[in-house]
């Protein structure tokens, strides 16, 4: 057990570590002048503003001195929660651009990652034992997980919101509404919220319910469930005991393909306008804001850490042999 | 992603023959591969039939598909049946490369770990996990946009750079098993090396194996591709099919009711995906017997 998440934690600390060298090596070894080209894309006439942002930007990006300063620098920026200021918003600190952001994503990932997982297993495990629910789940389930993301959005936005008309096809809520805590407001959020919702919990949940599918049927395949149909066993037990094993590979699946599915809300939220952080990467890529890409990378790859480190606590709680320590070499 | 069976080493001849005889008889097999037959053909041989340049604007913007312009029009006059023929070429083009690299970096990385184990394997694993935790998408995202350059070629070598590590993962797990089999042993008495008995012995072994984790990667890259496309980090140059997804998001072809601009090229990558995920479940069938319906 201890050494289970030793070894997740070892992981983990240099999964982080990595990402930030990776983020700090890419603006200073790849070709071209950042702090050149940043000034020349700001569009500025007046040459003593022009020098001003150029050494604006050289100190922020502490160009000016050696190499290893720099790299320390970059860590100490980031233990301190500094991740510079957005290009694009000028003087906004690009962690506070990035916080009113994250509720959007959260809400929209949170829910659909988690209901299309429960969903899709149910799915999945009822499809193995009923011919006739397999024959449409089956095929179902290679087209979702075959669709683009975006595809399935802009197909849900189109029918639902610019033929039907029952759902806004852009924005987290309406232009004529501020944000607040009133229940007229926290409708339309939902409004808003349903269509990107239901495209990222459709194209996940096929791909739950293949595994899921396959994993039973393994299951109730396997010695152990011979033995216990040979025993006499109620097959709603057997049933039971080849859900708990097939359960647990898909736990790690989602571990897997966490990456995947934050890759697919931030593709959904460009397509539905949804002021999460997938939008926020679109203007940030438009406007060359290199400091707001980098800090969104970074908060991407912190919050797909926590959701694998919950995953590995919730697996330790479900798999009785993890808790044994005995599943020391499968990190 | 598949349930995969350990392979037990047979005559190969004898092997393909069965194959061959159990792969014509599988419907999944056949159907799926048919579809990506047709859609590379189209790929292929389109543009030399429909020589032209697909985004050349056109004088009659926005019509409905017809006999003169198969697929409609955009809101500039392109012809969406032009930009669709050559899309596909680069989605085929990004798979294979992309899907390429990752599964020969995966081979490697996955034959040394599972054959070599020991410390060889730990550093392997080591890596091959945290590359597995940091999401592909956003690292792609970071270096397409500081580095500029984006042609086909460029995005699927740097999807293939990042997408090796599951691929890796399941191949060491099946060297593992066939380490310690006799025929290996009998390789490593008779004195041959690591890469011999790799190449020789272990590789031959999981041939089909090998063969399906190249679908599911070209599969992955292929989505992949489009996404990065969709966010406007596509080939400058040239049409994609993921590129077009996104001009036509781009220019409200949604609120225009263009749907002819933004229906074909989703249906084409899932099309092209699906089949192979579905070919492959076909070919899992052929090469294990315990998993033939008849």
């Amino acid at each position: 057990m201890r050494r289970y998440f030793g070894r997740k934690l070892l992981i983990y600390g240099l999964t982080f570590f990595v990402a930030v060298t990776v983020n700090w090596m890419i603006p200073r070894f790849m070709p071209g002048d950042p702090v050149a080209s940043m000034v020349a894309r700001a569009n500025v006439t007046k040459p003593e503003a022009v020098e001003a942002m150029r050494v604006y930007y050289t100190s922020l990006f502490g160009l000016d001195q050696p190499l290893w300063q720099q790299y320390v620098n970059f860590w100490g920026a980031l233990v301190r929660g500094d991740f510079g200021v957005s290009i694009w918003l000028f003087p906004t600190p690009v962690s506070s651009v990035i916080m009113a952001a994250v509720p959007y994503t959260l809400a929209l990932i949170v829910p659909s990652v988690l209901l299309s997982w429960v969903v899709g297993n149910q799915f999945g495990a009822y499809a193995a034992r009923r011919k006739l629910l397999d024959n449409t789940v089956l095929p179902v389930g290679y087209v979702l997980t075959a669709m683009p993301y975006m595809w399935l959005a802009v197909l849900l936005a189109w029918a639902f919101g610019v033929i039907l008309g029952w759902f806004p096809v852009a924005g987290g809520y309406s232009f004529s509404m501020r944000p607040n805590w009133s229940m007229p407001f926290l409708l339309d959020l939902l409004h808003h919220w349903t269509l990107p919702f239901l495209s990222l919990f459709l194209v996940a949940l096929g791909g739950w319910a293949i595994g899921m599918r396959n994993m039973i049927i393994y299951e109730l395949e396997s010695d152990y469930s011979n033995y216990l149909s040979a025993l006499g066993a109620p097959s709603r037990l057997i049933r039971r005991y080849a859900f708990r094993n097939a359960v647990l590979p898909q736990i790690t699946g989602l571990a897997l393909q966490l990456g995947v599915l934050v890759a697919g809300a931030l593709v959904t939220e460009i397509v539905f306008a949804y002021p999460g952080l997938g939008s926020l990467i679109l203007k940030a890529i438009q406007n060359k804001d290199f400091f707001l890409l980098q800090g969104t990378f970074l908060f991407i790859v912190l919050g797909v850490l926590i959701a694998n480190f919950i995953i590995d606590i919730v697996y330790v709680v479900v798999d009785p042999r993890t808790r044994a320590g005995m599943a020391g070499a499968q990190a | 992603m598949t349930a995969l069976q350990e392979v037990a080493p047979r005559e190969p001849a004898a092997v393909r023959r069965e194959a061959l005889y159990f792969a014509v008889r599988n419907g999944k097999l056949m159907a799926g591969f048919g579809i990506v037959l047709v859609l590379l053909l189209l790929g292929l041989l389109g543009p030399v039939l429909f020589p032209g340049a697909p985004n050349e604007y056109g004088p009659k913007p926005m019509t409905p598909p017809s006999g003169e312009h198969w697929f409609g029009t955009t809101t500039f006059g392109q012809d969406v049946f032009l930009q669709f023929v050559y899309g596909l070429r680069s989605t085929f083009a990004v798979g294979v490369i992309g899907g390429g690299i990752a599964a020969v970096i995966g081979m490697v990385v996955g034959f040394v770990a599972g054959y070599r184990g020991g410390i060889v394997d730990e550093a392997l694993n080591m890596l091959t996990n945290v590359i597995l935790v940091i999401p592909t998408l956003a690292v792609l995202l970071i270096i397409n946009a500081y580095l500029g350059i984006r042609s086909v070629a460029v995005q699927g070598l740097f999807i293939g750079l990042t997408q090796w590590p599951w691929a890796a993962r399941a191949i060491r797990a099946q060297t593992f098993s066939l380490r310690t089999r006799e025929f290996v042993d009998l390789a490593r008495m008779s004195g041959a090396g690591t890469g011999r008995i790799i190449a020789r012995e272990i590789a031959p072994n999981m041939s089909s194996y090998l063969f399906m984790t190249f679908i599911l990667l070209f599969g992955g890259s292929v989505l992949i591709a489009s996404s990065l496309d969709f966010i406007g980090l596509g080939p400058t140059e040239g049409v994609s099919l993921g590129l077009m997804l996104q001009n036509a998001n781009q220019w409200s072809a949604l609120q225009l009711g263009l749907w002819w601009w933004f229906v074909p090229p989703g249906a084409a990558i899932t099309a092209i995906v699906g089949a192979l995920y579905v070919a492959n479940v076909g070919l899992d069938e052929v090469f294990n017997p315990k998993l033939r319906e008849t």
